[in-house]
């Protein structure tokens, strides 16, 4: 048996500007022109109207206060980070590990689902203060907080993920009698796993989000208190900017743990899957 | 060649009165007999809704027949009295993992039988080697055409060396060129290596092409109607595509696959 001359698909070259592929390039410069322009239209404004900066400050005020107060920000931003990473982690664990216990028996779904739908709905800053109450360790309550605003994207898009496999290849593992083991390793797996890391591009935004509203219920003072305290705190001394540089710490967090994970999912399924596959014409 | 048919030598596979009854009690199929002797290239040719593939996944062991018994004579028996054939499964789709290469891909069912990495891997090589695909073991699915991903199903297919390959309707989403091509290519793999092949088609002209014996299957309800012999000598290539034989044949197949769907209408 050979192949016919121009049977196997020929890949198509790109053509590459400074390491980025020339058409990727208006989607990063684009956004960036927008964004400059809108900041010298926020800067403009409060100069030629001479907004005092206790109702919006300028864009360069927020910039020096950052600067200013980096020593003190930047802790209460590890410490918020510190808690949206753990309570991302655990969410990421013990949602795979609940699809996956879903996946082996219809009737544990039937029973489990409806509750993991119940924690979704409940709003977290409903809910936030009792934790607070109930659990002794803040960092912990904060963390559960986190987790359970994180947990549910994950679990659902996995379990989803675990049941679209191709009904033909559960058929071939049965044909060559797989064990349930092995069809869960070489075939459920890694089919959920697109399912799984879109899951977590959504929770860890979400695992932030969750982090912040439980600081902003909690309130804790002191120094090693997250970035939400240090808005609560900015805003009883009228410190607007200093409200502002935390909210931009806050933005920058969020993008930050968005594109890490998206690079993930990238790297993840750039070899097979459609999603990470480079769009033609 | 080694003599083939039922009627030359032990036969590989035996059904007896094979039934197939949905929980809705339609009757997909209804009362086949019939023999698969070793090395036999069988067709089976029908109009959609025959119960030709439904028929092909219980000899396969995919679906259970509600009446009658599938019996491999020469096959090894599990501890329950279940018999093992080797079997290799070629589905109308190439249904590949697209996460894994073509070579992992061809190495599947090895790794799936608890094979050491190094020899399946090897056996995965010389599988895709011998389908036409030296040089492809690192593509992605996705990298490969639609008859290169059959070759590679039909690889993964090869690569246990299975006694009987069963394949329902692989060429019939390929282009007419490329599934020319892989009726001669597999036909080539067939006569070097003598497996047997239970083929399921709706083309009159492939099963002609390809098959030793050819079972004409009608519907509603599903069932063997009649059973033609092609005697036409193998290798057969482009020559016999074209020949008075070959339109012959596929005259006499196709009045009696007419046949067996009017019957169904004056039924």
């Amino acid at each position: 048996m050979t192949l016919a001359p121009g049977e196997a698909p020929t890949p198509l070259p790109v053509r590459r500007v400074l390491g980025v592929a020339a058409e990727a390039w208006p989607r990063i410069l684009m956004p960036v022109l927008i964004g400059a322009l809108s900041l010298g239209a926020w800067e403009w404004a409060v100069r030629a109207n001479e907004i005092p900066p206790y109702v919006l400050p300028s864009p360069s005020v927020i910039w020096a206060t950052l600067l200013r107060d980096w020593p003190s920000l930047s802790v209460s931003l590890w410490v918020t980070l510190q808690i949206t990473f753990a309570a991302l982690a655990v969410a990421a664990a013990a949602g795979l590990a609940l699809a996956i216990l879903f996946a082996q028996s219809k009737w544990v779904e039937l029973s489990l689902f409806p509750y993991a739908v119940v924690l979704q709905v409940t709003p977290i800053v409903a809910i936030a203060p009792l934790i607070i109450i109930w659990v002794e360790d803040i960092r912990l309550a904060l963390l559960i907080c986190a987790w359970i605003v994180a947990f549910f994207p994950i679990l659902s898009n996995t379990t989803l993920g675990l049941n679209s496999v191709d009904h033909n290849l559960v058929d071939l593992f049965r044909l060559y009698r797989a064990s349930r083991l092995q069809t869960l390793l070489h075939l459920r797996l890694p089919a959920a796993m697109p399912y799984f890391l879109a899951g977590l591009r959504i929770s860890g935004g979400l695992a932030l989000i969750g982090a912040i509203v439980a600081e902003f219920v909690a309130g804790t003072g002191g120094r090693a208190s997250g970035l939400a305290y240090r808005i609560l705190e900015a805003g009883y001394q009228l410190q607007i900017p200093r409200m502002f540089a935390a909210l931009f710490l806050i933005c920058i967090a969020g993008i930050a743990i968005f594109l890490a994970l998206s690079l993930i999912q990238h790297l993840a399924l750039r070899r097979w899957h459609e999603s990470a596959m480079r769009r033609e014409g | 060649m080694q003599e083939g048919g039922a009627q030359g030598g032990r036969p590989l596979v035996v059904l007896r009165g094979v039934e197939k009854r949905y929980a809705a009690g339609t009757l997909a199929v209804r009362g086949v007999d019939l023999g698969i002797g070793r090395g036999d290239f069988l067709s089976l040719l029908g109009p959609s809704g025959c119960g030709k593939s439904t028929l092909l996944r219980m000899i396969a062991g995919l679906t259970a027949p509600s009446a009658g018994a599938i019996d491999w004579p020469s096959a090894p028996h599990d501890a329950k009295g279940v018999a093992e054939p080797r079997l290799g499964f070629v589905f109308q789709e190439p249904t590949l993992m697209p996460w894994a290469t073509a070579l992992a891909n061809a190495a599947l069912p090895l790794k799936l039988e608890g094979v050491a990495r190094s020899e399946r891997e090897a056996r995965a090589a010389e599988a895709l080697a011998r389908v036409g695909l030296g040089g492809f073991e690192r593509a992605y699915p996705r990298a490969l055409s639609g008859g290169m991903r059959m070759r590679v199903s039909i690889a993964r297919a090869l690569v246990t060396r299975p006694d009987i390959l069963l394949m329902d309707e692989p060429f019939a989403a390929l282009d007419e060129i490329t599934r020319f091509r892989l009726n001669n290519d597999l036909l080539e793999i067939w006569q070097e290596t003598g497996f047997t092949v239970v083929f399921v088609t709706h083309s009159v002209f492939e099963s002609v092409y390809l098959s030793r014996r050819i079972a004409v299957m009608a519907a509603r309800p599903g069932r063997i109607e009649t059973e033609i012999a092609v005697p036409a000598a193998y290798p057969r290539g482009e020559a016999f595509r074209t020949s008075a034989e070959y339109a012959a044949l596929c005259r006499t197949v196709s009045l009696a696959l007419g046949k067996a769907i009017e019957g169904r209408h004056a039924a």
